[in-house]
């Protein structure tokens, strides 16, 4: 289910203009695109060495238009020449930075694990819980997907009081999980079916259990599945706003949320504003364009066969 | 789930799978400890926290690590009285056990919620009020206004789709650079939507010096404020989300154009069809079925709108960019008024579940009809 170039040609090609008139629009239509795209991200990027009026003047290209200096990095304690220095708000924003880091791998890998073991059962085995079959029981994982935050939010609100989870990563992971297991179900359930069921059964008479089969045998053909879910299910906790928004106050306070409460009483910062989201949004861009292979093959899973 | 039995029609039955007498007492000794503990402890808890007795815990959270000990003892249970059926039900226990603890429970808490008058700045506290917000909520025109604007911003999934639809034969076209162009496209949707709609929206959309309002100037708008009319402003938010998640329909898209055969492109070619013809009689009826899962993908995502417009307009101006989640947020954020907030949300969730039932149905419906 990769993508992969394909050799034909889109259009049938009649003569010599047409074939240019084509050319044209499919490549002007790509780089207005990709310009609608990047603009944004460079946007974001060059305000953060932006100084208060290349900001309001709507100054664009670094040294032609202003003179780029690490100001909104220096507020964030993170330009070479303050990096050494102790600051607040630097150790604010790792905090925050790690908050984000903890509760997205940590829910993506429970996603994972828990996930998987069941995508493997549903594919692999029958099973009947009272009058559920196994199609009810995907349907009753794959429906959490259509629940809205919004549902849980407030229960949960009050739940986590009560149970003392309230503004702790743990309850944010927990949530998250609950969030992506849907995805990764969809997924894995997509990655086991296409794993012949030969190589378990030659394993079992080979002498592994059932599990045995599944650790040795199983889970290293469906790895780049898994990095698939994963990396999907990163990018969804990472990004999150509203549960964190809701039930994190002080100590697990994220990424986003901080990003989202920076509006001061005397006005926008926006250098400061675009550093800390270019940093916000760095993390998943590298990890997107180094493995899009695998964003790619989680979105296509089981979406077409 | 004492009758579950689960039957491995894949797997040759092992005979020598004989399970001794004292490992299923053992199993059902072990459950029935487990279950005990848990209960006994939800007793006491419900005995200290009505004040009937003095012994408890502060917090529920020894409650929920009971689960969990139960939960393994569940899974022991099985494993010891059933054997190899047993370490097949293992597979799916864990997912199970979490699903249903953090889904059930909260929901059904969240339908007695919403049957209270509890705001959480009050002194009173929670108290049983019936279907009172019920009425209320009947009654809210910013409610209604907010159900509206979903509609809205569900119907603009499919100018969504089309631009998906496109990019997506863009990419599938004999191009230099695919590659590029596919990371390129792709960026936005890996892109935190509260950062970047913080910086497009507040800086880039700022009136005074931002970019697109001097564009918007230069092609002939006097008074580029994004955010203050309220057809523009939901635009704005409209747009804002479609550049998050074209990326997602675009990839899904491009996988059913690139699974596509290429001997059914060609032979309408061969008949001599033109790429018009050739696109909406081959290429859009077999694209079907892939169309409708991404749609209804999209709309399932769209449905949970929140995090931009929160971020962005906070629902202004006059609530004409409110979804019902960014509604029901600020109902608790600030008016901490828990159970009418949830009654909304509740209203919502079956709003939603009879809506995206109709639309499966519709939409399978339709696709048996085309083909």
């Amino acid at each position: 289910m990769s993508v992969q170039t394909t050799e034909y040609t889109v259009s049938e090609i009649r003569s010599p203009a047409a074939f240019i008139t084509s050319r044209v629009f499919i490549y002007g239509a790509l780089i207005f695109w990709a310009f609608v795209c990047l603009f944004p991200i460079y946007w974001t990027i060059t305000t953060s060495f932006k100084s208060a009026v290349d900001v309001t003047q709507g100054h664009l290209i670094p040294f032609v238009d202003f003179q780029p200096d690490w100001k909104g990095w220096r507020s964030l304690g993170l330009s070479p020449d303050s990096i050494l220095q102790t600051s607040t708000v630097r150790d604010e924003f790792l905090k925050r930075f790690m908050n984000s880091v903890i509760t997205s791998v940590g829910a993506s890998s429970l996603a994972i694990v828990i996930g998987s073991l069941a995508a493997y059962g549903l594919v692999r085995y029958r099973y009947k819980f009272a009058w559920f079959k196994n199609e009810d029981i995907s349907f009753f994982f794959l429906s959490q997907l259509i629940l809205p935050p919004v549902v849980l939010a407030l229960p949960f609100l009050v739940l986590y009081r009560e149970v003392a989870l309230l503004d702790t990563r743990i309850g944010l992971v927990l949530l998250y999980t609950l969030m992506v297991l849907p995805i990764v179900i969809w997924i894995m359930r997509d990655q086991f079916n296409s794993i012949p069921v030969e190589l378990e059964e030659a394993a079992l008479v080979d002498g592994l259990s059932i599990w045995g089969a599944f650790f040795r045998i199983v889970m290293p053909i469906a790895l780049p599945g898994m990095v698939a879910a994963f990396i999907l299910a990163m990018v969804l906790c990472w990004n999150e706003y509203f549960f964190a928004a809701l039930l994190t106050s002080t100590d697990a306070k994220t990424i986003p949320v901080m990003v989202a409460s920076q509006t001061g009483s005397q006005g926008i910062n926006w250098w400061s504003m675009a550093a800390l989201a270019t940093a916000a949004i760095a993390p998943l861009a590298i990890i997107g364009i180094a493995l899009e292979r695998y964003l790619i093959m989680g979105m296509t899973a089981g979406s077409v066969k | 789930m004492a009758e579950q039995t689960s039957t491995a029609n894949a797997w040759p039955a092992n005979p020598a799978d004989l399970i001794p007498q004292g490992r299923k007492r053992l199993g059902w000794g072990l459950l029935a400890i487990a279950t005990l503990g848990l209960l006994a402890i939800i007793i006491v808890q419900i005995l200290y926290k009505t004040e009937m007795s003095t012994v408890g815990f502060y917090t529920w959270r020894p409650v929920v690590y009971a689960y969990i000990l139960w939960g393994a003892a569940l899974g022991a249970w099985q494993v010891l009285t059933r054997g190899e059926d047993g370490q097949r039900a293992l597979f799916l226990l864990p997912a199970l056990l979490f699903t249903i603890a953090m889904v059930i429970f909260p929901t059904l808490f969240g339908f007695y919620i919403a049957l209270t008058d509890w705001n959480l700045s009050s002194y009173t506290g929670r108290r049983f009020n019936g279907l009172d917000n019920f009425w209320q909520m009947l009654a809210d025109p910013y409610y209604r206004n907010a159900l509206f604007n979903m509609v809205l911003y569900v119907l603009a999934v499919l100018v969504e789709y089309v631009i998906a639809f496109g990019l997506a034969l863009l990419l599938n076209a004999q191009i230099r650079a695919r590659k590029f162009f596919r990371v390129v496209f792709l960026l936005p949707l890996m892109l935190s939507p509260v950062a970047v709609s913080w910086m497009v929206g507040k800086s880039l959309m700022e009136y005074r010096f931002g970019p697109a309002a001097t564009l918007a100037r230069h092609l002939g708008w006097d008074n580029p404020a994004f955010f203050s009319d309220p057809i523009t402003a939901r635009i704005a938010i409209m747009m804002l989300d479609a550049w998050t998640f074209i990326p997602f329909m675009m990839i899904m898209l491009l996988a059913g154009l690139q699974a596509m055969s290429r001997e059914v492109l060609e032979a309408a070619r061969v008949d001599g069809a033109t790429a018009w013809q050739t696109f909406w009689q081959v290429t859009f009826p077999l694209m079907l079925p892939v169309s409708v899962t991404a749609v209804i993908l999209r709309i399932i995502f769209k449905l949970k709108l929140a995090d931009i417009i929160i971020t962005l307009t906070s629902g202004g101006p006059g609530g004409a960019t409110d979804s019902v989640s960014s509604f029901i947020y600020r109902e608790y954020r600030d008016r901490s008024n828990v159970g009418y907030g949830t009654m909304l949300a509740m209203a919502y969730l079956i709003i939603i579940i009879v809506f995206v039932t109709w639309l499966l149905k519709v939409a399978s419906r339709f696709v048996r009809n085309v083909n």
